[in-house]
């Protein structure tokens, strides 16, 4: 398809007009979808700030009328909040340290070794796919209690960690394929050790990728509900926090516990779209 | 630089074998044996007790209803994404980006997002209420409303977890060769031939890995469900929870994750064999 939208000069008034029309079409698609996306987390933002007497205006209209930022200061006063903001930072730190140091590891040996086991282990790492893991959590509270390990953010951390390394091995695999083995071997024969080779010229290369793969670690520990209210009573996340409260907290609370979980990591991924999206394979056409 | 020292492969995937070993495997076996134990003998009591629950009937039609309902229209939705992005130069990552917004939303974030608008004063009402549709605030999350509430759930779900099957999905399309396509029209393949012919088969890898994280996830489903429903809507991740937590019995909830898992298991092994592709393909 051609990629002049605005040819409106051209002879063929006929093929114009069919070719805008599809152009129309194409976009106020891409318009639609965009809307189903954003429209909603503008509506609950409205929601958080609109306070409790935005919550029983009706009917509503959909502008910013009566909102201020208060309402969401007052939802950071009320007990717990912050502690359990807090609380899932620390789970999602542990999460995003240790799904590097261990994943990193595995997913450079994946892409630059060929040795007995590999497709064991590439099978391990995709089986925890098709396993509902936070359902994990269960057994491990049993164990968690014995070890100290319940009700701490630790805890949490490692549980966190079972979602997210698996992820880490395979992404920072695809990372470390994508720097060029010939830099590696340049550097050793220049007389570098193996270690100093990694440190000085692949890392570097690598750390955009890596940092991607971190900040989506972030996002999995950071989002994850079902394994943190199963571990935690008193020392929650702000998602384990949220739910056991929802029942018994007002609408204009529950709205502004929502925009607090939605803006930390659509931030983050904002911030490395663009490693993700080649991470991913979705950005080069 | 495979042969001078074979052990260095190992030291690397060593740790992360080891955690996963002590945290995955682990915990899987005791999951299964925590739900066909009782007293450390071998036995169905809490598979009877599950079934036998009030709830249990229910929460597996859900579940299954939910999946089934939300799937294909994620898949559907995230090719419809696919191809239309792949038609745009300019402003092609701005509107990836947005797509990509719900990966970062967690399940109970995006049940609190579609409550601020289908609750009794939300925008879904206030806007039917404008249009004149209705002539008072209509309920749609009540126990007495279970389709309202279904179709609900299945909106949030499709929401927050379209992105995830169409980054997949795009990154699919992006290993497409152009080639294939130009050729097909060469001999004169319209549109929706070359799609079906060409594109799907070619991207069935991306299609399999989409439909197989995206069912195991809607498996999962729990707090979108809390969120909009409480405990009006029963699922099975969520009767998990409530035996665990409010019940305190380890031994039923165990029975849950492992059912849980059977169900997840085999629709994997369904997609494996019914989209047949080469495992080092997989992403």
């Amino acid at each position: 398809m051609t990629t002049d939208t605005i040819s409106m000069t051209a002879d063929t008034p006929d093929a114009t007009g069919f070719v805008s029309s599809r152009r129309w079409l194409l976009w106020s698609g891409i318009a639609a979808l965009c809307a189903w996306v954003l429209v909603p987390i503008y509506l609950v933002a409205l929601g958080a700030l609109g306070g409790r007497q935005g919550v029983y205006v009706w009917p509503k209209t959909g502008l910013p009328t009566g909102i201020s930022l208060e309402p969401f200061f007052l939802f950071l006063k009320t007990e717990g909040v912050v502690q359990s903001f807090l609380n899932s930072l620390g789970a999602a730190g542990i999460t995003v340290a240790l799904s590097i140091l261990l994943g990193a590891p595995a997913g450079y040996a994946l892409a630059r070794y060929d040795f007995r086991g590999k497709d064991s282990y590439r099978l391990l790492v995709l089986l925890t796919r098709a396993f509902p893991l936070a359902i994990l959590a269960l057994p491990l509270t049993v164990s968690f209690i014995r070890l100290g390990l319940y009700d701490t953010i630790l805890g949490v951390g490692l549980i966190h960690t079972v979602l997210a390394l698996p992820f880490a091995a395979l992404v920072t695999q695809g990372i470390f394929l994508g720097v060029p083995k010939e830099l590696e071997e340049a550097a050793w024969v220049f007389g570098c050790t193996r270690i100093q080779a990694f440190f000085k010229v692949v890392a570097p290369l690598a750390l955009p990728g890596i940092v991607a793969t971190a900040v989506f670690a972030f996002v999995i520990s950071w989002n994850e509900v079902f394994a943190a209210s199963v571990l935690t009573v008193r020392n929650r996340t702000l998602t384990a926090y949220l739910l056991t409260v929802l029942s018994e907290s007002p609408m204009h609370y529950r709205f502004a516990g929502g925009l607090m979980l939605i803006l930390p990591s659509v931030v983050f991924i904002f911030a490395v779209r663009r490693y993700l999206f080649a991470i991913w394979g979705i950005s080069s056409k | 630089m495979t042969n001078s020292r074979p052990w260095i492969p190992y030291l690397l995937i060593l740790p992360s074998v080891a955690f996963l070993a002590l945290l995955f495997v682990v915990p899987l076996v005791q999951t299964i044996w925590l739900a066909v134990s009782d007293n450390g003998a071998p036995s169905l009591a809490n598979a009877e007790r599950m079934v036998t629950d009030i709830n249990f009937t229910r929460s597996v039609k859900n579940t299954f209803l939910l999946t089934i309902a939300v799937v294909p229209v994620q898949i559907a939705l995230a090719l419809a994404m696919g191809t239309m992005v792949a038609k745009v130069g300019r402003g092609r990552e701005t509107i990836l980006w947005i797509w990509t917004i719900p990966l970062g939303i967690s399940d109970l974030a995006a049940g609190l997002v579609w409550l601020s608008i289908l609750q009794n004063t939300g925008y879904l009402n206030s806007l039917l209420f404008g249009l004149g549709i209705i002539g008072r605030q209509a309920s749609w999350l009540s126990y007495q409303t279970p389709v309202a509430l279904f179709l609900a759930i299945a909106v949030a779900e499709i929401w927050r977890g379209t992105a995830i099957v169409m980054v997949i999905i795009v990154a699919g399309l992006n290993q497409v060769p152009k080639e294939f396509k130009e050729a097909a029209e060469i001999f004169g393949a319209g549109p929706w031939t070359r799609f079906w012919r060409i594109t799907l088969p070619l991207i069935r890898p991306a299609l399999q890995s989409a439909l197989i994280l995206r069912t195991v996830l809607a498996f999962e489903v729990f707090a979108v469900v809390y969120a909009l429903g409480g405990r009006n809507f029963p699922v099975l991740v969520g009767e998990a929870y409530n035996w665990q937590n409010q019940n305190q019995n380890y031994s039923v909830a165990a029975a849950y994750a492992v059912l849980i898992m059977i169900i997840s298991l085999a629709a994997t092994l369904i997609y494996l064999k019914a989209l047949k592709v080469d495992p080092e393909r997989l992403p």
